[in-house]
């Protein structure tokens, strides 16, 4: 119990906010938006923080599995869960098959190779126009209904997707402290090393590919149910980039590292709007400025700080005993 | 056969910017392991000073070297306030870091220059040449030799000066670099400074053929991240070949199959070359001593 | 049937030959140490029996079974681990994480039963801590378990390696250049940990260039010299071998 106190505390402020604060825009809909970030920077993490495997193409999968959805609901008519598990199962497929030449690849060429296969689906969005409704997106998804009720309304929303959030930190949790979570941390840690105790590290970096690309595409069809919308603009090369950046902010290869940074990257352009034309200018200082002198990440410093107030509080009544 | 010599043209002239583009790479990258995801703002800096400059009534050769001067100043200044403030960290870490320059860079552009779209005018007018029944620009000339220009001279400072020399030892173990004398920041400093100044000359040298504006960096810096690596990261050779190969790529792409698909099909032919030659073309496969 | 059976193994690198014609057998429960000057080919045989490097020619045989074209996780599944000339650490986890590697052979939990937090799972979680806690306390490491490795000095992780492949129950061990970089103490120390692996029933194939330590607790020696068996035997027959000390021994 003590291993997911932490966790805890936070399933209870996600799921406490939209009652502490009813019928506030900027907990369902922006609250909508930073969890669909968190589960797409945790799963990043799975695959970047702990197999140490960089991908610059996340965005890609989330795009799949929206395009997917939509393409499936509007053109073919299909029922809105029927086409999300057909758009998983080919996802999955997919990821499978790209991940083994993709995987044999380290460091820099593997970046560019991800980057290739992002670019590629996004380019592919864009001109596939017949399919896809091309630039200018497709809209106009039937509903989704959970037992029967139609999730209409952003409070619905937010609780299907905080749900589905908690669900994504629990499960990269478990898998951290796990004998396939050391795995993948072996991976990273020593690619010869594991091989030579039995760690398949072909198979292990391909099912950790597989698992994330999963996941960011489930990620993607509730985001196009609730947007009722998609376009090529929301799975960009940027995108990507946004997502490692939410990950490697946070700390590479904490969970909770991916949900701060994913937190914080989410709700930043929030705040930065007042600053108007200076708004890119302040956000890049930011990044910065968090990196220079945090280079562990957001969660390794705030877990520092909060373990000296501790430390120092422990001290104060020994010292006021003697 | 027409077709090929004006897709030869057109793709050597848009290789040599991504050539110029990924050699400022894989400087810096040989120097500190780093991709410096900046790289493409020195282009668009290097541009928009130099139309800026060329607007407020300077002649045209004085605003490209006060506008290659400017973006050295800024490359210098990215190393030494964001870059060295941070030297202890991953190289994860450091890549970020220049992301979150590039992003800075931008923004500031935006303010200054905001966000029309500019050209410069050509150097020697534009006078289509033709050979055979291919056109070609003078601007394209310019381009092409600019770039060797400029190669030639990078890989002479390499091969033959002791500051090159330095850098390269930099590249093959920094701390033996630093044992034997060498100023492993300051050749640093060098490096972002000499990129800066090969993505500012790219920048001057294409604004004629294509237009700029805030944003134009980070194509043509993700081009050029996409050249380094298909020629191999880290040498400077390769570089170049990767920079005219992807030219190539993307216009024989654009022109036989589908101007609209021709980035998938650039990206697929490298990812094709990196799955038969895992470090790129020229680059050296890397082995771990167990 | 000799645990281990090297047939006309031969290494080439372009133009040199790393390894030619060796040939030699390992019986089992014994101190196997190869010996011989620098460049002789000792970590090549490693890699080579451990599929890091592929033979250009000859075979491998473990257990009477045909391992040369195995890939190395196989090689592991099999029973055979390694530590490593320089040292392959996990320094991103505890050392107590890095022996529970260890045990991945023994365990099966995959990515979605841990996701899920199965009870099989909580189960072979507890049977692999205690599995690692073991290892650990063979190797008198249990009291650095929780600290991260990148914190632990050279000589506890050189031990840490060790555990780490104990914790792997293999039958034969190969370990390359243990006492590399130790002061006396720690020497003393590692001698007596590699006897009480044999002693444990696991077979030790040792590469090392500490003399005193290989002559001290081997059962068997074989030199290596540019690649080739020079010769091999008891390590008294060894040190008095001429050969051997024209080629190799300048000292006793």
């Amino acid at each position: 119990m003590k291993r997911l106190s932490g966790y805890y505390v936070f399933a209870l402020v996600t799921l406490a906010l939209p009652v502490l604060f009813p019928d506030n825009y900027y907990v369902t809909v922006v609250g909508v938006t930073v969890c669909t970030n968190i589960v797409l920077a945790v799963s990043l993490n799975l695959l970047m923080g702990y197999a140490g495997q960089i991908s610059l193409g996340h965005a890609a999968f989330f795009g799949l599995g929206a395009y997917s959805s939509a393409v499936l609901t509007v053109r073919y008519g299909m029922n809105p869960w029927l086409a999300m598990t057909a758009g998983t199962m080919m996802v999955a497929a997919l990821s499978y098959v790209l991940s083994r030449p993709i995987l044999k690849l380290k460091g820099h060429y593997l970046a560019m190779a991800t980057l290739g296969l992002g670019i590629i689906v996004h380019i592919f969005f864009v001109q596939a126009d017949q399919l896809t409704g091309g630039p200018d997106g497709m809209s106009g998804l039937p509903a989704l209904r959970l037992f029967g009720y139609p999730i209409d309304s952003d409070l619905k929303w937010y609780w299907v997707f905080s749900v589905f959030m908690l669900l994504s930190v629990l499960f990269s949790l478990n898998i951290a402290k796990s004998r396939a979570g050391r795995a993948l941390a072996a991976v990273h840690g020593s690619e010869i090393a594991a091989q030579m105790l039995g760690v398949d590290t072909a198979k292990v970096k391909s099912h950790v590919f597989v698992f994330s690309a999963v996941l960011a595409c489930i990620t993607g069809s509730l985001f196009a149910h609730q947007q009722d919308f998609v376009s090529p603009e929301s799975f960009s090369f940027f995108f990507s980039i946004e997502l490692v950046t939410m990950v490697v902010l946070g700390g590479l290869g904490s969970t909770f590292g991916a949900v701060i940074g994913a937190v914080l990257l989410s709700l930043l352009p929030e705040v930065l709007i007042v600053f108007e034309d200076f708004e890119v200018l302040i956000f890049g200082a930011i990044l910065m400025v968090i990196m220079i002198f945090l280079p562990q990440g957001l969660f390794v410093a705030l877990e520092q700080t909060f373990f000296k107030i501790v430390r120092r509080k422990r001290k104060e009544p020994a010292d006021a005993a003697a | 056969m027409d077709q090929l010599l004006q897709f030869l043209i057109s793709g050597l002239t848009v290789g040599s910017i991504y050539a110029l583009v990924a050699l400022g790479f894989s400087i810096i990258y040989n120097a500190s392991d780093v991709v410096n995801f900046a790289q493409g703002e020195f282009v668009m800096i290097g541009a928009m000073s130099a139309i800026f400059l060329l607007k407020d009534g300077l002649p045209y050769p004085v605003a490209a070297f006060c506008a290659i001067s400017i973006t050295v100043l800024v490359g210098l200044a990215l190393d030494k306030l964001a870059i060295e403030p941070a030297k202890n960290a991953t190289v994860v870490t450091t890549i970020i870091i220049t992301i979150g320059a590039s992003i800075f860079l931008r923004g500031a552009a935006l303010l200054i220059w905001g966000k029309e779209i500019y050209g410069l005018p050509p150097f020697t007018g534009d006078q289509p040449i033709t050979i055979g029944s291919a056109t070609i620009l003078p601007q394209n000339i310019w381009v092409m030799a600019g770039t060797a220009a400029a190669v030639m001279a990078v890989k002479y400072f390499f091969d033959r000066t002791l500051m090159g020399k330095a850098i390269m030892a930099c590249s093959f173990n920094k701390k033996a670099a630093y044992l034997v004398g060498i100023n492993v920041q300051h050749m640093l400093l060098v490096s972002y400074g000499l990129s800066a100044a090969l993505g500012s000359a790219a920048g001057i040298l294409v604004a004629p053929i294509t237009f700029m504006t805030y944003g134009s960096g980070v194509m043509l810096g993700l081009k050029g991240f996409c050249a380094a690596i298909l020629g191999g990261m880290g040498s400077s050779m390769g570089a170049v070949a990767g920079g005219l190969l992807l030219g190539l790529i993307e216009t024989v792409g654009a022109g036989f199959i589908s101007s609209g698909y021709k980035d998938a099909i650039a990206f697929f032919v490298i990812m094709l070359v990196l799955f038969i030659r895992p470090s790129g073309i020229l680059g050296k496969a890397e082995s771990e001593r167990v | 049937m000799p645990l281990l059976e090297v047939r006309d193994l031969e290494k080439q690198f372009g133009g040199l030959k790393a390894i030619s014609h060796l040939d030699f057998t390992v019986p089992e429960k014994i101190i196997f140490s190869v010996i011989g000057p620098n460049g002789a080919g000792k970590t090549t045989l490693f890699n080579l029996l451990t599929n890091v490097y592929r033979p250009s020619a000859g075979s491998i045989f473990f257990q009477g079974r045909d391992i040369t074209a195995l890939p190395s996780f196989r090689i592991a599944g099999l029973g055979i681990t390694r530590t490593f000339q320089n040292l392959q650490v996990f320094l991103n986890m505890t050392a107590l994480e890095n022996v529970m590697v260890g045990c991945h052979l023994h365990s099966r939990a995959g990515l979605i039963s841990a996701a899920l937090r199965l009870p099989s799972v909580i189960r072979e979680e507890k049977k692999v801590r205690k599995g690692a806690m073991d290892a650990l306390e063979f190797c008198g490491l249990s009291d650095v378990a929780h600290v991260p490795a990148d914190a632990l000095p050279y000589g506890i992780l050189k031990k840490l390696e060790i555990a780490r492949a104990l914790a792997a129950r293999p039958r034969l061990l190969l370990m390359d250049e243990p006492a590399a970089g130790l002061n006396d103490t720690e020497t003393m120390e590692m001698c007596g940990l590699i006897t009480r692996i044999c002693e444990s029933g696991i077979t030790v194939i040792l590469v090392e260039h500490n003399m005193s330590l290989v002559m001290e607790i081997s059962h068997h020696v074989l030199v290596l010299n540019y690649g080739e068996l020079l010769a091999q035997g008891s390590p008294y027959e060894v040190q008095h071998n001429p050969e051997v000390i024209a080629a190799y021994l300048g000292e006793g």
